[in-house]
């Protein structure tokens, strides 16, 4: 019986999970979290399926082709599926390392999760029909919002050139009309091309209030539109990065941001699997159609045509979804050298630039390397888009080594003497 | 359920992260940075940026918001490195 | 654009800086040729010891006390603080009979200049508290010291630079220019060709291909060694630690895996630890035993790193020659091709040293020391 190993347990993991056990698969999911969904079902009551045992609150530090490593155990198998799903994007701003900021990820976390409120009056910003959600779902939970900013001004006529994709997605469209229509009724404003410029502590250290203001076409403000609106909560979010180091860890080629996959979601590595945001970000309904069609090849079996044409309509809608909602580099240029960019190490934009101008960094390596921007404890996740728009800036052109992202060894944390009792 | 932040009781409901649970009862910084000695909170909410540390039991890093706490667990705020 | 140069420099890690800050100060027009970015190979992925401690007696020993001397006049002259720390090394020992050994070495390094303090068993806590119980004794080496290899080439690069040298990052040298002697007369780059009569191939690990430009030969081979990062901790290392069997592992020729622990924090509140040492060629994929073995022995030293947990993991490919001793000086069948290269894993105590050698040899002027038991001509017969 084929041993199917599956990483992550959100929607393509599940998929992949429920389809490699129906293709009579032995199937063990490992999740990371305490309870399975992932993001997306955070807070349901969510079962995998008959016959597939589940392993959570299991974080996986590495994955080799053939076993995944967790502080407490090693999970060998067949094939393994990698479905590890992904986090914010946010942009850095002055003030956005104050509590009181979170992603819109981690509002949402908080709300389906805990149920708790991040804020009793809460400004969501960022670009993505992601923040649609998280503000009627905050608004619905009893938080004022006094507005939801979208960076991106021409939403509709960015979506015009993609009519295909508003073909293949027309069933998504009535989604976000129903959430843009509950923002209506809850009295939330939706200000398009504008964003948050600043956040500001009060006393206890904390966000008390946030300067807003309308955004060019490089999402530098305008001058003249400035206004501060107080709030105990910004919620920011400029789409999502695919977690891809354990991808990488098994040697799975990339292609810029995501992972290859052939048409059965094989990676290059064979009975590797991937699915999921990491083969390109496109939401939960895309996800679990690539776990899907992953389970059951991973299994032996073959996806329904069905399901392959389902993928490449969804494929096509969440390709456009990512250029309409693109952050342009230049967001970089106006960021102010005293911005925190990297939170761990608390590296500036001006350390970052002064990496360039002072030291002769030239690409994404020498510069991490000389400030320190990316070498903490989240290994870069939060920072090294924005580094790279930063070093983009500084040096003109975009840093050579831009197309590799770095690699991690460790995915997780590791106690060293959990590390150590595996050794021979 | 209840456990302490920094001495003080804070009750949490099961299934609630300490990170959740001490939002819920008005308490927003868990960490000062290491460098600048700045106050930090829950940031990703996914445990994929590290800014919610906090100090369990002696444990410095514990991420607040993925940890459930246990009734009794003694949690304080992380200074530096803890 | 520049069409020739005194000197054309390969390579923008530690040695190749160290090379341009020395050429340059000498007088030398100077252009540094780098394919990637600076610190990028071996420099960027090492932990930036200056380890006197670990080498027997003998040249190289004598090349990093010299060397030490160089850095040290580097911190006073220029502004980039480059986290230099004389934080001493302690080497322990588990066995008395470790510790007779220490002792020999020690007293043979003290002859040739080297500090060195006996510690015995009772004393090993108050130097490091946290050490394991149970050590024979340990040596402590107050010269050995730690900087912050990425900010030193940096640093290296900019005094260059301030005395006319030219640096070219994603540069690649594609050919060496020869004369009828076989002697360099230019450095061929994509966009043209550099008349100069030296070039330093102080390329690394990667030194060979640029020897073979010239249809030389350099007994040059990567041998990884992986590091394991911890989270930022309190203070809790004071000084750089290891067991005694290093220095042995330093000196292998095994082929296989040797792990043994040289653990040190940093100032950004990590504890490096390392150090693995496999000859696998290029191979970029640290096996899972390796990251064990390191924490194993990092535990085993510091039973406290137990509850820490690991945050990252490096690696990066030392270039050593077989006799493990740097190539330094004049290709005997190509003049004008300088080799400063096969450091091992040493090259950031060795590259103050390793640049006055190469640039006494340029400017005919009398070298610090002795250049012989370094010159690349003692592999005339494996090269051939």
């Amino acid at each position: 019986m084929t041993r199917v190993l599956v990483v992550g347990g959100g929607p393509a993991g599940l998929a992949a999970a429920r389809a490699a056990s129906r293709g009579g698969a032995r199937v063990t999911l490992l999740d990371g979290n305490a309870r399975l969904g992932g993001q997306y079902h955070r807070g349901e009551d969510i079962a995998a399926a008959a016959g597939v045992a589940v392993r959570s609150g299991v974080r996986v530090w590495r994955v080799d082709p053939d076993v995944a490593y967790s502080a407490g155990g090693e999970w060998p198998a067949d094939a393994i599926v990698l479905a590890p799903g992904a986090h914010d994007r946010p942009l850095p701003f002055p003030g956005w390392e104050l509590p009181g900021v979170l992603t819109a990820g981690g509002a949402q976390a908080l709300l389906k999760g805990s149920g708790v409120l991040p804020g009793k009056r809460v400004l969501v910003a960022g670009t993505g029909p992601f923040l649609l959600p998280v503000a009627t779902l905050l608004a619905k939970r009893g938080a004022a919002v006094p507005a939801v900013l979208e960076a991106r001004a021409d939403v509709a006529r960015a979506w015009a050139r993609h009519p295909a994709a508003v073909a293949a997605g027309a069933g998504r469209l009535p989604e976000g009309a129903r959430y843009l229509h509950a923002l209506r009724g809850a009295g939330i404003e939706l200000r398009t091309g504008w964003g948050v410029l600043a956040a500001r502590a009060g006393g206890d250290g904390c966000v008390a209030e946030a300067d807003v203001g309308r955004l060019d076409a490089h999402w530098h403000e305008v001058p003249g539109t400035r206004e501060t609106i107080a709030v105990d909560c910004v919620c920011v979010g400029h789409g999502f990065v695919g977690a891809l180091e354990l991808p990488q860890q098994a040697g799975c080629a990339l292609d810029g941001d995501r992972v290859v996959v052939d048409a059965r979601q094989q990676t290059t590595v064979a009975g590797v699997f991937a699915a999921g945001e990491v083969c390109g970000v496109g939401g939960a309904q895309l996800a679990a159609a690539e776990g899907a069609i992953a389970g059951a090849a991973a299994a032996g079996g073959r996806a329904s045509p069905r399901a392959l044409a389902r993928r490449s309509t969804l494929r096509r809608f969440a390709a456009a979804l990512r250029d309409v909602h693109r952050v342009p580099p230049e967001w970089a240029q106006a960021l102010g050298d005293d911005v925190v960019v990297c939170r761990c190490e608390e590296v500036t934009a001006g350390a970052i630039r002064g990496a360039v101008r002072d030291l002769g960094a030239t690409d994404l390596r020498s510069t991490k390397l000389l400030c320190r921007a990316g070498m903490g404890l989240c290994q870069g996740r939060m920072c090294a888009a924005a580094a790279r728009d930063v070093l983009t800036a500084e040096l003109g052109h975009v840093p050579p080594d831009a197309g590799t992202p770095p690699a991690r060894p460790l995915a997780e944390p590791v106690e060293l003497g959990a590390l150590a009792r595996g050794a021979s | 359920m209840t456990f302490r932040f920094d001495g003080e009781s804070v009750p949490a409901r099961p299934g609630q992260t300490i990170a959740a649970a001490l939002l819920a009862d008005g308490h927003r910084v868990l960490r000062r940075t290491r460098v600048a000695g700045a106050p930090r909170g829950m940031f990703c909410g996914i445990g994929a940026c590290f800014d919610c540390l906090v100090v369990v039991n002696g444990q410095p890093g514990v991420r607040a918001c993925l940890a459930e706490p246990a009734d009794g667990d003694d949690v304080r705020t992380q200074d530096g490195a803890g | 654009m520049r069409r020739t140069a005194d000197v054309v420099i390969v390579g923008g890690g530690v040695i190749g800086a160290a090379c341009a800050h020395a050429a340059a100060r000498a007088g030398l027009d100077v252009l540094v040729v780098e394919r990637g970015g600076i610190a990028a190979g071996t420099t960027g992925a090492g932990e930036g010891n200056l380890l006197v401690s670990d080498k027997p007696p003998g040249p190289e020993l004598d090349l990093a006390l010299l060397s030490l001397a160089g850095w040290a006049e580097l911190v006073e002259e220029q502004a980039t603080d480059i986290e230099l720390e004389r934080k001493g090394g302690l080497v322990t020992a588990a066995e008395p009979g470790g510790l007779d050994a220490l002792a020999t070495l020690g007293a043979a390094q003290a002859e040739a200049g080297v500090d060195v303090e006996p510690v015995p068993a009772a004393a090993l806590h108050d130097l490091e508290p946290a050490l394991a119980g149970g050590l024979a004794g340990g040596a402590l080496y107050p010269q050995d010291a730690q900087l912050q290899p990425m900010l030193a080439t940096a640093a290296l690069l900019a005094g260059a630079r301030a005395r006319g040298a030219e640096l070219r990052c994603g540069t690649d040298l594609v050919g060496i220019d020869r004369g009828p002697r076989g002697d360099v007369r230019g450095a061929v780059l994509r966009t043209g060709t550099i008349a100069t009569p030296a070039i330093v191939n102080a390329a690394g690990t990667w030194a060979p291909d640029v020897a073979r430009l010239a249809g030389a030969g350099l007994p040059v081979a990567p041998r990884r060694g992986a590091i394991l990062v911890t989270e930022p901790l309190a203070p809790l290392i004071r000084h750089k630690v290891y067991a005694a069997d290093y220095v042995a592992a330093v000196g292998s020729d095994d082929g296989g895996l040797l792990v043994s622990p040289v653990i040190e924090g940093t100032r950004s509140g990590t504890v490096l630890i390392g150090s693995s040492r496999e000859r696998v060629g290029f191979d970029g994929v640290v096996p899972v035993a390796v990251l064990r073995a390191l924490a194993a022995a990092a535990v085993a030293l510091f039973p406290v790193l137990g509850r820490v947990r690991a945050m990252r993991a490096y690696h990066g490919f030392r270039p050593y020659c077989p006799d493990h001793l740097p190539v330094i000086g004049e290709d005997p069948g190509v003049p004008g091709l300088w080799h400063a290269s096969g450091h091992e894993g040493a090259g950031i105590g060795l590259a103050p040293g390793t640049a006055q050698l190469v640039v006494a040899g340029l400017t005919a002027t009398p070298p610090p020391l002795d250049p012989s038991p370094f010159e690349p001509g003692r592999f005339a017969a494996v090269a051939a």
